[in-house]
């Protein structure tokens, strides 16, 4: 286990400066084992980017790096997300 | 969804120091006035905006450690010696001046008497203060809700909030502490890490369906989810918050 691993709550507020909506509530389906689950509790590890990732598998599910004006969001793990509208 | 609102973009706003107090040694709560608020529900977090002279940012997340009331907001910070933010916040700040700060933040690890119970609740250490907000929040509302406190803390001196937990107890409400490194003399309770039989005897059966809530540094909430897992109970219903090896 790493120590440092937080999870989907820590990043709520920089997913809900993106997508303007509250998303730690949003259901999120594995791209690889295709279990589906709340984004606040997925395993998030921050570095020079922030990667997100399977609680149940390990799969990364997204990236996410962030500059002064701009955000980068790569989602290619996340075969499905249900957002509350 | 009940209560404030889930969507909107989160805008930074200035928040103005009214009081602090000490909780213990090293953790002490801010209260803040936060004209704009919207309003939060327990379990929320915000964000906090540190800028420097030469225009050097840092942000942390704080939960929030109080039931709704109106303007003002609570948050308890626990001071890291090497920290950029909560030495500031917990030794520079002083009433009167002003902060900034985005939210509330978070759905998923939120609690409202509504939802109902039996409620379970985790702590580790400063992991105690968003649990906090959902007991005061049961209180604010005389809620009945049967609801437990299972509570780690190094020693009688780190239990932040001992006082209020001991005036709202009884209701309902039961609080068990644990504590890790030393206990006073005569200590009867638990006086070791939280494990899968202190979890057993502490939380209602599987058959009851409680839910947890369970936050603290990673290990902790590691360690408990995996003993609530193997005591049979349902992996949906136990909701997590790590705040990392040293805390926020």
């Amino acid at each position: 286990m790493d120590e440092l691993m937080l999870d989907g709550n820590a990043i709520g507020g920089l997913l809900q400066e993106v997508f303007a909506v509250e998303m730690t509530t949003a259901i999120g389906a594995c791209g690889s084992c295709g279990t589906g689950g709340p984004v606040g509790a997925v395993h998030v590890y921050r570095g020079a980017g922030i990667v997100l990732r399977c609680p149940h598998c390990g799969n990364t599910l997204a990236k996410i790096v962030k500059s002064d004006s701009r955000v980068w969001i790569d989602l290619a793990g996340i075969r499905v997300l249900e957002v509350t509208v | 969804m009940a209560g404030t609102a889930v969507s909107g973009r989160l805008t930074w706003q200035l928040a103005e120091l009214v009081e602090v107090i000490v909780e213990t040694p090293h953790v002490k709560t801010i209260v803040l006035d936060v004209p704009s608020w919207p309003g939060h529900r327990a379990g929320q977090h915000l964000d906090v905006r540190l800028t420097a002279e030469d225009g050097y940012q840092a942000e942390r997340s704080y939960s929030i450690a109080s039931a709704l009331d109106g303007t003002r907001v609570a948050l308890t910070v626990q001071r890291l010696e090497d920290g950029e933010v909560s030495p500031y916040l917990t030794d520079e700040l002083r009433p009167g001046e002003k902060i900034e700060l985005r939210g509330p933040i978070g759905g998923y690890f939120v609690w409202e008497p509504s939802d109902r119970g039996p409620l379970m609740l985790v702590a580790g250490g400063s992991g105690v203060v968003p649990l906090m907000a959902m007991i005061r929040t049961r209180a604010a509302a005389g809620d009945d809700t049967e609801t437990r406190l299972l509570y780690s803390s190094r020693s009688p001196d780190d239990v932040i909030y001992r006082d209020e937990l001991e005036l709202l107890s009884g209701n309902g409400l039961g609080i068990v502490h644990t504590l890790t490194d030393s206990q006073p003399p005569g200590w009867m309770g638990y006086a070791r890490r939280v494990d899968a039989e202190m979890l057993a005897e502490v939380a209602p059966s599987p058959a009851e369906r409680p839910r947890f809530y369970a936050c603290g540094p990673t290990p902790f909430v590691e360690a408990v989810a995996e003993a609530l897992v193997r005591l049979g109970h349902d992996s949906p219903a136990i909701k997590t918050e790590r705040f990392g090896p040293t805390g926020r």
